[in-house]
C-alpha cells in the first residue's frame, strides 16, 4: 500500500471514516489500489461528488452525476469498472452511497 | 469517449465471479415496470451482473411503442393510495386510469427516477442485459424490431442457461 495511504482510515468496506481528511493525493491512491489511473474525466466525477457531499452533506446518485456533468451512465460504468456507485465513493473519499438511482 | 465498449469490462470483472442476477418481468404495468428496472440499475451500481427477461404484459417495458405509455389500473387495485383510494365504481370511470397514471408519472419524476424508456435505456448503457420471451413475442405479433434497440429475442429455456449460478427474481 502506498505511503498516502498508511495514516487513513477506512471501514470494513474499504470507504474513508472521515471525508474530511481527504485529498487528491489520497484520491490517486486509492484508485491505485482498485487498479485504476485518474484521468481527467475521472476527475470531473470525483470533483463533483466532493463538491455536492460538501454542499449537501451526502455523496450525489450515479443519475444526478450523469445528468450534472457530461460523463453519461456508459462512460462512468467505463471510468470506474466494478460498481460505479461504490467505486467512485471510495475513490472520492466518501461513505457508502445510498440512493437507489 | 463514448465509442468505447464496456464488454471488455464485464469480462474483466466476471472473471473474478461476480454476482449476478436474473428477473423476470412479467407485468406491464406503470408500477410493476419500476421494481424490475430499479433493482437491475442498483445492481448494475454495485458491479452486479443484470440479466432481464421480459415476458406476457413485461414486454410492453421493452416495446418501443408502449413503454411510454404505460398506465396504472384503477380496477382491482387496492394499493392506491399514498395518492388517494379510488374505489372500484369510480375507477370504472373514463380517464381515471390516464389520471392516475399522470398523478404517478409526476411523483416518479419528483424523485429524479427517470420515465420507464429513459429507465431502459440507462439501465443497457449500465451494461444489463434485455432479453424479450420469444414465446409471448410470438403470441403478440411481435419482432425484434418492435423492441427497444440492443434488446434480444430469447425462449425460456435459453434464458434459464443464462440464469444459471444466478439470483433470479421473478417480478
Amino acid at each position: 500500500m502506498s505511503a498516502v495511504l498508511e495514516l487513513v482510515e477506512f471501514d470494513a468496506e474499504g470507504f474513508m471514516n472521515d471525508a474530511k481528511a481527504w485529498t487528491p493525493e489520497i484520491g490517486e491512491a486509492i484508485a491505485a489500489t482498485l487498479g485504476i489511473t485518474l484521468t481527467n474525466r475521472h476527475w470531473v466525477v470525483i470533483n463533483f461528488a466532493r463538491k455536492e457531499f460538501t454542499e449537501k452533506g451526502e455523496a450525489p446518485s450515479l443519475r444526478r452525476i450523469t445528468k450534472t456533468t457530461d460523463v453519461d451512465t456508459k462512460e462512468i460504468y467505463q471510468l470506474f469498472p466494478g460498481g460505479p456507485a461504490k467505486v467512485a465513493a471510495k475513490i472520492a473519499g466518501l461513505s457508502k452511497p445510498t440512493g437507489c438511482i | 469517449m463514448a465509442q468505447l465498449d464496456v464488454a471488455p469490462v464485464l469480462e474483466q470483472i466476471s472473471s473474478k465471479k461476480v454476482r449476478k442476477l436474473c428477473i423476470i418481468s412479467s407485468k406491464g404495468s406503470l408500477d410493476m415496470a419500476y421494481p424490475p428496472l430499479i433493482l437491475a440499475n442498483a445492481a448494475r451500481m454495485s458491479g452486479i451482473d443484470a440479466d432481464l427477461f421480459f415476458t406476457f404484459w413485461g414486454l410492453d417495458i421493452i416495446t418501443k411503442k408502449k413503454m411510454d405509455k404505460l398506465s396504472v389500473a384503477t380496477v382491482g387495485n387496492p394499493n392506491m393510495h399514498p395518492w388517494f383510494h379510488i374505489p372500484t365504481i369510480i375507477g370504472m370511470l373514463p380517464g381515471m386510469s390516464a389520471m392516475a397514471s399522470w398523478m404517478m408519472r409526476r411523483e416518479i419524476d419528483k424523485l429524479d427516477f427517470p420515465p420507464v424508456g429513459e429507465f431502459v435505456e440507462m439501465v443497457m448503457d449500465a451494461g444489463a442485459r434485455v432479453y424479450g420471451c420469444k414465446m409471448s413475442m410470438d403470441m403478440m405479433k411481435l419482432t425484434k424490431n418492435d423492441l427497444v434497440d440492443g434488446s434480444e429475442v430469447l425462449g425460456a429455456m435459453e434464458f434459464l442457461e443464462l440464469a444459471e449460478d444466478a439470483q433470479t427474481l421473478f417480478v
